[in-house]
């Protein structure tokens, strides 16, 4: 009885939300409270790490006896007793709680790189990372390699930006590291915002010292000495954990003045934002710091010549500072072999919506659709068709199923009429409307308008608008053209990224998606039946068995009949919230 | 220096000039609401696109600076179209009442609008309403009728320094407007209502006084030593309304008495003419203990009546204070007479009228409300 045991549980906001404090917490009691042997507690550790990506299995436990790895899914405080005591003292794993064949497909297809760390290490813990070999790029960045060493090996790595535009990072830090000046700045951005993306937060919640890292090899290679990681303050795990991760940093003398005993000094601060999702565009976070309101500048200067407070400044995002610290370590090659020819690396992508296996998922750059959505995610919901892909959150494009073939990368994403964005992928599936899906994306853009273009603040009103008249049955003919017209307008005339990308969802779905367009406005009809306006519900003289389950649900009165004989609607009064759909047994309730 | 071509035109600019500045040097015309030349460049109504040779997209040519053998077309098909639409979407969140907007026919909008002979728009939709509730004697302020160009906001944070108003709000709803979308309380100086290209911000004094057929009349604000530039718009003898040009020694820009503060031109107050006391002094104090302060001027202009004041010529009243002065200097000496001079005077005035105490008088008694 003399083995290592460590118990790793999901600490990440998923985990948390579903309880994983409380089974951490029941495990380290359980630890603490077992007497077995004198040397027992000093074997056997339980830990918190990050996110490993498979949140609908949350809380995940890993538990490695003598680096024998078993993962139970769905843990709750109270199963942790049974867990303990057959696992870990008696040495028979719970079968029936343990993970099954899904979660393994989920990974063998993912190749961690960025999220390496993320669901292994202790986040919260700065010897947890320096023992994965942290902190050796820093110090081989600023000890044996000059600012020009470090450019040429990112610039090598073919490492893009992760944020979605996917600007060279080498090229980016090449261009700061020229310009002279006394004053430079680091910028992390983090604010992300996209709805169903949570690869950043992930990342600084499971892993915060390797996003500090790259940015220390960022400063060293500009040359400039203090950074911002922006972030919403909504993140508190993620402000926590890397304010945290800052502070143990000081302690060790990774940040602060003389690094590594050389002269090169390097400030981090966590800057907290108000939540606005036009902050994520560069110059908007920018402002923000400044301490005014986060709106877009024009671009008259690059940010690496006037940034932050009008001084040279890089800005990456959480993801690609993750990366820099493995492509110093592991060689620029290596990296630039993991992807594609234009791109290197993985990419971080969150994937939800109608797929069986939603979580957070890094593959290498070049990995197709399909792949992602039927091997990693596991297919669709319910046997159901799939219908399309929207990639990079409002701001990206739906790629349909003729496009599965599709290998990931900027270029090919850009093509197929979407963008990488952050990396949201909203996966939807027969039961979901184009033209409703679309309005729902094109909601968010205008909400979070900054208004201070006209293409952005009235045009996608406008688009808005006109989606909302076609859902409504209210379409009339020319709207397509109309929303074209507007959509290629306000695209090419926007201020910036945010007005810029906001029609995409539009232009992808008028291109890939035009016959559900035609038949809202032309027949009237939702093919998906999702538009309430557009849809109506009947009862099947032949099905109905008249057992009144609809009629008593109904929130309007509008369900009528006698018991055990066939109920109608009466459509006057329907409200066509679905709720009889659902609630009848036999199916006998037509959606049309 | 940087020479490029715009509409086939060469043109040689200095460094740092934008495509704007490029086209207006050669009078070019490019449409822009949002655009000031003084203010830092904003790129937000997008009307001033263009087109360069090798890039993509059009571009704003106020925020592209101009680049040695770029070559610039200011119009095409394409860009109309897209100026027309940014047209068309202004005017579609924007009243049409310009029959009795008080910036009609001195409206930017209004002008680009009859340009581009937009009478039909497609995008008819949701527009902002917005309760008006100023309480302020000074800006009126129709936010409805706001297009956001932002030059309010720039010029009070970077010409007034003071930065009252910024946008708030987001979307359709984003807003011009004090802190927390109070009341406007500023030091009210009307500089914004100066820049706006349309009717959002107007001067509540001129409201329904005429928006055509003035007098303009060039002259120098009185209030101050700065001596800036105004104009008069003035109608039958009456002042309605104060501006400056923009080539003016001030740049055009004034200050909330230059700008707001010119009732007391044709106030029934207002000396004309120097007055000569004829009653004594103790009757004119026992008089002004028993009225209230500001009694009605009576016949001929005289305060308290022409029982206690007499209208003299400017010779008799210098004749009269050059007279008593000397009465006083000799029988009690030169420290038994003090001058007070104003701000309102010029600096040379104010010297002059030291001197004068100084050496022509001989005292030291001699002060003005900014001090010497």
């Amino acid at each position: 009885m003399d083995k290592e045991i460590v118990i790793k549980v999901c600490t990440g906001t998923g985990g948390v939300a579903s309880g994983g404090e409380k089974v951490l917490s029941a495990f380290q009691n359980a630890i603490s409270a077992t007497d077995i042997e004198a040397t027992f507690h000093e074997r056997c550790t339980a830990k918190k790490v990050g996110c490993r990506g498979f949140c609908s299995k949350d809380v995940l436990v890993d538990i490695l006896i003598n680096g024998e790895k078993t993962t139970y899914k769905h843990v709750k405080a109270d199963m942790v007793p049974r867990i303990f005591d057959e696992h870990i003292v008696k040495g028979n794993p719970v079968a029936e709680w343990t993970v099954e064949d899904d979660y393994y497909a989920f990974h063998e297809k993912q190749q961690k790189v960025v999220l390496s760390h993320c669901g292994e290490i202790d986040p919260e813990d700065i010897d947890a990372y320096i023992a994965v070999g942290g902190y050796d790029a820093a110090r081989k960045a600023i000890l044996s390699m000059s600012p020009t060493e470090i450019v040429d090996a990112i610039k090598e790595s073919n490492l893009r930006g992760r944020g979605g535009a996917g600007f060279p990072t080498g090229l980016k830090w090449e261009l700061c590291w020229r310009i002279k000046s006394d004053t430079k700045y680091v910028v992390c951005n983090g604010n992300e915002s996209d709805p169903g993306a949570f690869m950043d937060t992930s990342l600084m919640e499971g892993d915060p010292h390797s996003i500090i890292e790259g940015m220390i090899i960022c400063g060293k290679a500009t040359e400039s000495h203090h950074g911002y990681i922006y972030t919403k303050a909504e993140y508190s795990l993620s402000v926590k954990r890397l304010q945290k991760a800052i502070l143990q940093c000081y302690q060790k003398g990774f940040l602060g003045r003389r690094i590594f005993g050389t002269d090169f000094d390097f400030n981090l601060k966590v800057f907290q934002g108000a939540g606005a999702f036009v902050c994520g565009e560069a110059t908007a976070l920018m402002r923000s710091i400044e301490g005014k309101r986060g709106m877009p500048r024009a671009k008259m200067w690059r940010s690496a010549e006037k940034g932050l407070y009008d001084k040279p400044t890089v800005i990456n995002n959480v993801e690609t500072f993750a990366n820099i610290p493995k492509i110093l370590m592991k060689g620029a090659r290596w990296y630039r072999n993991l992807g594609t020819e234009m791109s290197g690396g993985t990419k971080v992508f969150s994937l939800s919506g109608k797929v069986m296996n939603t979580g957070l998922i890094e593959v290498p750059m070049g990995t197709t659709l399909r792949e992602i959505i039927f091997n990693i995610g596991g297919g669709i919901e319910g046997g159901k068709a799939f219908k399309g892909v929207q990639i990079g959150g409002p701001s990206g494009g739906c790629i349909p199923a003729g496009l599965l073939n599709t290998k990931i990368d900027y270029e090919t994403l850009a093509q197929a009429g979407s963008i990488m964005g952050s990396g949201g992928m909203v996966v939807l599936d027969e039961t979901d409307c184009m033209v409703n899906t679309t309005k729902f994306f094109l909601e968010i853009t205008q909400s979070e308008s900054c208004g201070k273009c006209t293409p952005c603040r009235i045009g996608t009103k406008r688009m808005l608008e006109i989606l909302d008249r076609i859902t409504r049955g209210k379409g009339r003919d020319g709207d397509i053209e109309l929303l074209e017209e507007l959509g290629r307008y306000i695209r090419a005339a926007s201020l910036c990224g945010l007005g810029m990308t906001a029609p995409n969802p539009v232009l992808s779905t008028l291109r890939y998606f035009r016959h559900e367009y035609e038949a809202h406005i032309r027949e009237k009809r939702c093919p998906a039946a999702v538009c309430r306006d557009l849809i109506t519900y009947t009862i099947s003289k032949k099905i109905c068995k008249g057992c009144g389950a609809c009629k008593k649900v109904c929130p309007a009165d509008a369900i009528r009949g006698t018991r055990k004989t066939p109920h109608k609607i009466d459509q006057s009064l329907c409200v066509k919230c679905g709720t009889c759909f659902d609630a009848c047994k036999f199916k006998s309730i037509m959606k049309v | 220096m940087v020479t490029l071509k715009i509409d086939g035109q060469k043109v040689t600019v200095r460094k740092l000039s934008t495509i704007l500045d490029a086209a207006r040097k050669l009078d070019i015309p490019i449409p822009t609401l949002c655009h000031h030349p003084a203010l830092s460049p904003f790129g937000g109504c997008r009307l001033c696109l263009v087109e360069i040779k090798g890039s993509p997209k059009p571009v704003t040519s106020c925020t592209t600076f101009a680049r040695d053998g770029m070559e610039v077309k200011t119009t095409s098909p394409q860009l109309e179209n897209m100026r027309k639409m940014t047209l068309e979407l202004l005017l579609s969140d924007h009243p049409t009442d310009c029959m009795v907007c008080e910036r009609a026919g001195d409206c930017k909008l209004q002008e680009l609008a009859y340009f581009y002979g937009i009478k039909e728009n497609r995008f008819i939709g949701e527009r902002r309403t917005y309760d008006k509730k100023d309480g302020n004697p000074f800006i009126e302020r129709d936010m409805e009728k706001c297009i956001l160009c932002g030059q309010c906001v720039r010029i009070c944070d970077e010409i007034q320094g003071v930065g009252a108003i910024d946008f708030a709000y987001r979307g359709l709803k984003t807003k011009i407007c004090p802190p927390f979308d109070k009341d406007l309380n500023c030091e009210f100086c009307g500089q914004c209502v100066a820049v706006c290209p349309t009717g959002a911000l107007t001067g509540k004094m001129w409201k329904q006084k005429g928006r055509q057929n003035f007098t303009k009349i060039d002259t120098i604000c009185p209030y101050c030593g700065c001596g800036c530039n105004i104009t008069l718009h003035v109608r039958r003898n009456e002042v309605m309304r104060v501006s400056s040009k923009p080539e003016t020694i001030n740049e055009g820009w004034l200050c909330p008495k230059g700008r707001f503060g010119y009732q007391f031109i044709s106030s029934p107050d207002r000396l004309t003419k120097p007055l000569i006391r004829i009653a004594p002094k103790e009757y004119s104090a026992s008089y002004t203990r028993n009225i209230p302060p500001h009694p009605p001027l009576a016949k001929g202009g005289l305060r308290g009546g022409s029982d206690i004041f007499r209208e003299v010529s400017w010779d008799e009243a210098l004749d009269y204070i050059a007279g008593r002065l000397k009465d006083i200097r000799e029988k009690s000496g030169p420290d038994a007479i003090g001058g007070l001079a104003s701000a309102r005077c010029t600096n040379e005035e104010n010297y002059l009228f030291q001197k004068f105490m100084r050496a022509v008088i001989g005292t030291n008694n001699v002060d003005h409300c900014a001090r010497y």
